[in-house]
This record gives C-alpha cells, structure tokens and sequence, in this order.
C-alpha cells in the first residue's frame, strides 16, 4: 500500500506540530521557566500522528500521562493546551487538570489519565454510548507495553469483544515500562497475541513507518465504525528518553540505543516524503509555520493569569461548595 | 342495610395505598428513568432477562422493556462495568452500574475515586459523570466478612462522591429517581435487610431530593442520627425510651454525603444531646465526622459529648451469636441515649 500525498501531507504536519511541540517544552523546562511533570513523546510521534489522521475530529480519545502527542495529533489548540501545562486559568481545564488530565471534549479528547490501564474500561464506555446511539464514533485509547499487565487491560479487552464495541486499543510498545524492560516484565514476544485469547483481531506493525501504521490505524477505524468491533494494535516504536523529562536511563543498554538512533521517525519520515516528491524547501515551511504557532501558543500561556483560588470549590459537584 | 353497609354506599372508604417492596420501589424507579431517558442504562453481573433480572430482582422485566443494549449483562468485571459506566456518563448517558454486593466495589476502586468522583474537576467543569453506583450490603444474614461490609466513609472522605442509602420503600423510589438524574456520581446503598421492607406507593415520578435528611420522629430531649437499617432500630428505641418519657427525635440521613448540616444542626440546637448510630464500623466511621462537627458548632449548647456506636472492630463474623454481638444493639443505643441524659457537667 502507499499513501496519497494530502494524507502523507496531514501525517506530516501532525508529527512535526508534535516534535516541535516537544523540543520547545523540554527548552522550557531545561530553562526553567517551565516546571512541571512532562512525559515526552520523543520517538512516539509518527504513530499517533498517523493513528489520528485515519479519525475524525469528533471520534474519542482516551489517553495517558505520555499523551501529549496523541491531544495534539487529535487537534488540541496549541495555546490552551500549553497554558494548562503551565497552570494556568485559560487552560483547558482551568490549570486544574495538568499535563496528565488534559480533557477537551471539543476534539474529541475526553480523558487523560494518569493511573497505568485506567483508560481501557473507560474509552469502552464511550464506545458503548455510540453504539446505542448509533452516532457513528469511534473511540481510541492509547497506553503503552506495561499497562497491558493490570487486570484493568484484561477485563476491558474482554467486555469490549463481547459486546463488539467501535474501540481501538493503541497499544504504544516503547520496549520499557518505567525503567523495566519489555522482556522483563512480559513472557510473550508481543502483546498483540494477547488479542487472540478474547477473540479479538490483533495487528502488529512498524510504528515508525507511516504508511504502515496509517494503514493499520485505517483498517480498524473502517471495522470499528462498520460494526465488526474492537481491534488491538501493538504499534511498536521506541522510548527515545527517559520516563519523564530529566529522568535518568543509564539503565538502557547501548545495543538498545543504538538501535533506537537508527529507528527515528522523524528523518525517516522526512525522507519518505521526499520520495513522494515533496521538496526539503516545502516541508521546510511547513515545520517554520508550526514554530511560528508554537511560539505564539507559548506566550499566550505565559501571559495568561494563574487560576483563581476560588477554584478549589468549584467543579467538585455541579453546585459550588459553600466558602 | 346494616349500619356498615349503609356507610359503605353513602362514602365508599377512601382506597387503602397500594404498598410496595424496596425491590419494587427500586425497579419502578428505574423503570421510570429508562422510560423517560433513552440515555439511562444499566450495566452489572446478572441483571438481564437471561440471568432472571439480577440477583435480588431488582431489574426484574426490564429488558423485555428496554432491550440488551440498555441492560448489559456484564462479564464478572468490576472495573470493566466502573469504567464503562464512566465513559458512558462522559456522553452524557446516565448508567447505573449494578455491583452485587458492596465488598466487591473494592476492585473498582480506582474508577470510582480517581475517575468517577474527579473527572469533573481535573477537567475544570468541562465533562461530568452522571452516574448511579448501586450496591447492596448487610449485617445480620450470616455472609461473613467479604460480602457485609458498609463502606461509606471510605467514599465520604473523596470530595466528589454523593452517597445515598434509602431506609424505606418509599424513599427507595423517590432516592434513585433523584440519584440517576444527578450530575455528579452516586454512591447508592441498599441494605439486603431492607429490601422486603413495604411502604405505601408513593407513586410514578416521586422525587425524594439528594442532600435532605427526614425526621423519622420527632422527639425533644435527644437527636438520634442514623440511617439506612438502623432507622428501624432507632426507631423501636425511641418508642421504648418514650415510656421512660425520653422524647428522641429520630434523623433518617438519607445522603450521607453531602451532610444535610441544616437539619441536623437545627435539631440538635433544639435537644442540645445526639448520639449517632451507624451499622459500619464505629472506629474512623461516619459517625466521628457528625460527632466532630456537632461539637464544632454547637460545644456551648450541647448538654453532653456526642455518642457514637457502631459495628465491633473486626470482620463481620459468620457466626450469628457474633454477628449479633457484632452488629449495634438496641440496649446499646438506649444506653448511649441515657448516658447523654444522665450527663453532668
Ligand atoms: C496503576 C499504576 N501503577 C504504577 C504507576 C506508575 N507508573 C507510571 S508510568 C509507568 C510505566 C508504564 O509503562 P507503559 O505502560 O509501558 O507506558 P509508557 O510510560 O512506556 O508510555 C508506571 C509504572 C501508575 N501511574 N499507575
Ligand atoms: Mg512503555
């Protein structure tokens, strides 16, 4: 299979607004200005760029702490998802969620959870509430190697195939689990034999190649939202950091990243859409555009005013909690 | 004509109310919300038509109703049916989720109190989740230690929850009416206990609100709070201790969380004496927070320290002679009451 330029075109774009995204946090936070808890994606940006650009915009997401590049490829403003990075009140969720809850229903982003697994059973629900009301939806969770050992993956899989729910599992395998390695904390070559035992369609694939991850994301959208069920998709791709910005990985062996430096999506993607006649000088000012936004997304952030206490009371219950 | 049938032609006796059960009350109640809202559904172990409308019938004819796609007869899958429920409630659906008995919430536990009860927050008020966690529990039918268990504080204490549990039939009906059109998650409680308990019929489209306590009796010299099982229990009490010409007022709770502070702080006022009863475990109970704010705001009108009785420190035991050593007694409730009248400062 090969993909049409526009499509390439729109992998593109996403994964380099995703890279550029990245680069210019970790500079934040490398500086200071920026302190929170940030989980980057460096290595992991093609596969959700290419899994997004098979969905639409009202199609559901459920994703993780490491999930910045799944919100943004699903088309999270740049602005109010930076200035809830940064705490502030015009964030999406007011500065009260944070880097690891980022919600915006208005793309289709509607949990981000931070406990390893917990989105599985929940993006079943949301699944299940467009199959009642037949409104076409299809939802995708995304989590990584090491969520698919809590229970919570086991029971989702299972009640997802028994009721042939419109779910993508995106399993993301970036071979670790915090600093345990995959083959140290699974017995199984992949995960993706694990679909087997729920009698559900399992596709393993090259993350890092787009035409092939496109087609795979393609495949299970088309099935989902045709009624043929869920489908688990181990898209595997590589942890090109540690687990969280700053975090040590000195427990990484250099055969590993070696083997990772050579994997990169990014320059193998660039050079994919050379093939495809794009030329550097076009992709060049496509990646300066989205610097451009970039940019102005970051100084909206941090011109933005920090929550108002009173918060605290609001949004507990639908009514205010009393002063 | 005799004199009666005389009276039965002139004025025939007003209809005596049909009475329900707190299982019919709790399957009418749902029956309604299905019927009114396409988005009420309801997922748990053994609820369809299939499994015969769940273990203690509460969604007894349901699915021949509403169909399996509304009634989801789940896998034995607690954080499955939490979640589902959640993800549900995100749309905007309003799913009860049936967890048999309320031991078994434990495995969820992660859906309910760092989903369910947060989601609104951390979201800043952009999604909620309008759902009905119903379970049941119960000293006293010899289940033991992991099937009898009354969990309410462990939810009380996370901002974001509302815990129910109803004492009657009647407020069965009106509670859950109200629980599945809340806009915030749910906790329901229901005593296996209760569920043959029969009230009149207080009919279709009865709202009992979330957040207001009743008062069961009306007494003046002691403030009785409980609820769910030991209304009944407080209840007989009163009426003995009336005999002894102690007047107790008896506060049927009905939301545990939020606290009706009103209702209570105003009886209290009036008796200036409260002892509060619960079924679960006394240590670290419900109880010790209405002990505590009692004292807060009422230390210079009280007339004695608020009592608190609760269950015994220790797994309920299979046993009945322990169960029923375990479990509040009246005597110990009357004794609670006469220690606060007897008091001396
Ligand atoms: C239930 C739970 N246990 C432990 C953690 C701590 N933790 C956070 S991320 C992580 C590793 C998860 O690995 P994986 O699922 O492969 O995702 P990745 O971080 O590689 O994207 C762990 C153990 C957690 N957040 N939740
Ligand atoms: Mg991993």
């Amino acid at each position: 299979m090969s993909l049409d330029r526009d499509t390439l075109l729109d992998i593109y774009t996403r994964t380099m607004k995703v890279a550029r995204f990245d680069e210019k946090m970790r500079s934040l936070l490398m500086s200071g200005k920026l302190a929170t808890i940030y989980y980057t994606m460096r290595g992991q940006e093609l596969v959700t760029s290419a899994m997004m650009a098979a969905l639409n915009q009202d199609d559901y997401l459920v994703t993780t702490y490491r999930g910045q590049h799944d919100q943004i490829a699903k088309g999270v403003p740049l602005d109010l998802l930076i200035a809830e990075i940064a705490g502030r009140a015009t964030g999406t969720c007011k500065g009260k969620g944070g880097s690891m809850h980022i919600t915006h229903p208005a793309t289709g982003v509607m949990v981000t959870t931070g406990v390893v697994g917990s989105g599985l059973p929940i993006a079943n629900g949301l699944a299940l509430s467009s199959q009642n009301r037949k409104d076409g939806k299809v939802t995708v969770t995304c989590f990584g190697d090491g969520a698919t050992n809590i229970g919570a993956f086991h029971e989702a899989m299972n009640m997802a195939q028994l009721y042939k729910l419109p779910v993508i599992f995106l399993c993301q395998n970036n071979r670790y689990g915090e600093h345990t390695a995959f083959a140290d904390h699974t017995r199984v070559d992949s995960i993706v034999t694990r679909a087997a035992a729920y009698g559900m369609k399992g596709v393993k694939v090259d993350g890092n190649d787009a035409v092939a991850m496109y087609a795979a994301a393609k495949e299970a959208v088309d099935r989902a939202r045709a009624g043929e069920g869920p489908t688990l998709i181990e898209a595997m791709c590589y942890r090109m950091m540690g687990h969280f910005f700053g975090a040590d990985f000195s427990y990484m062996p250099p055969e590993h990243i070696e083997e990772m430096k050579a994997e990169d999506p990014l320059p193998k993607l660039n050079a994919l859409m050379l093939e495809h006649q794009f030329t550097q000088a076009e992709l060049d000012a496509i990646v300066a555009k989205l610097e451009a936004e970039i940019e102005a997304a970051v100084e909206f952030a941090f011109s933005s005013p920090f929550p108002d206490a009173d918060e605290i009371r609001k949004d507990v219950f639908e009514e205010e909690i009393a002063a | 004509m005799s004199e009666a049938e005389t009276l039965e032609a002139v004025a025939p006796r007003a209809k005596k109310p049909k009475q329900i059960t707190m299982v019919q009350a709790l399957n009418a109640a749902i029956d309604e919300a299905m019927a009114a809202d396409e988005g009420v559904i309801l997922l748990g172990e053994d609820v369809g038509a299939k499994q015969g409308g769940g273990v203690f019938k509460v969604s007894s004819g349901l699915t021949e109703k509403y169909g399996e796609h509304r009634i989801r007869a789940t896998p034995i899958s607690e954080q499955a049916i939490m979640g589902a429920c959640v993800g549900a409630a995100l749309t905007g659906m309003r799913p009860i989720a049936e967890i048999m008995l309320m031991n078994f919430v434990t495995v969820a536990m992660d859906q309910i109190v760092n989903h369910a009860a947060k989601l609104r927050f951390m979201s800043g008020g952009q999604t909620n989740v309008p759902m009905v966690i119903r379970t049941t529990t119960g000293v006293g039918v010899g289940f033991g230690g992991q099937h009898s268990d009354m969990l309410e504080a462990w939810f009380a204490h996370v901002p974001g929850l509302k815990i129910v549990t109803p004492s009657n039939a009647a407020d069965a009906r009106g509670l859950m009416r109200s629980a599945i059109e809340c806009n915030d998650p749910v906790i329901f409680i229901e005593n296996i206990l209760c569920y043959g308990l029969k009230s009149d019929d207080p009919g279709t489209d009865y709202r009992v609100p979330l957040g207001q306590a009743a008062i069961a009796r009306e007494g003046s010299d002691v403030s009785l709070i409980t609820y769910g099982r030991t209304v009944l229990d407080a209840l007989e009490v009163a009426e003995t201790l009336a005999a002894e010409s102690v007047s107790v007022e008896v506060i049927d709770l009905r939301t545990i969380a939020p606290f009706d502070e009103a209702t209570v702080t105003a009886s209290v006022r009036k008796t200036g004496r409260a002892v509060v009863l619960h079924e679960a475990v006394r240590a670290y109970g419900t109880g010790a927070e209405i002990a505590s704010r009692l004292h807060e705001s009422l230390f210079n009108e009280l007339k004695a320290p608020v009592q608190r009785i609760g269950g015994a420190f220790s797994a309920v035991p299979m046993a009945s002679v322990l169960e029923q050593a375990w479990i509040p007694k009246k005597e110990e409730i009357a004794a609670a009451i006469r220690t606060t009248m007897d008091w001396k400062r």
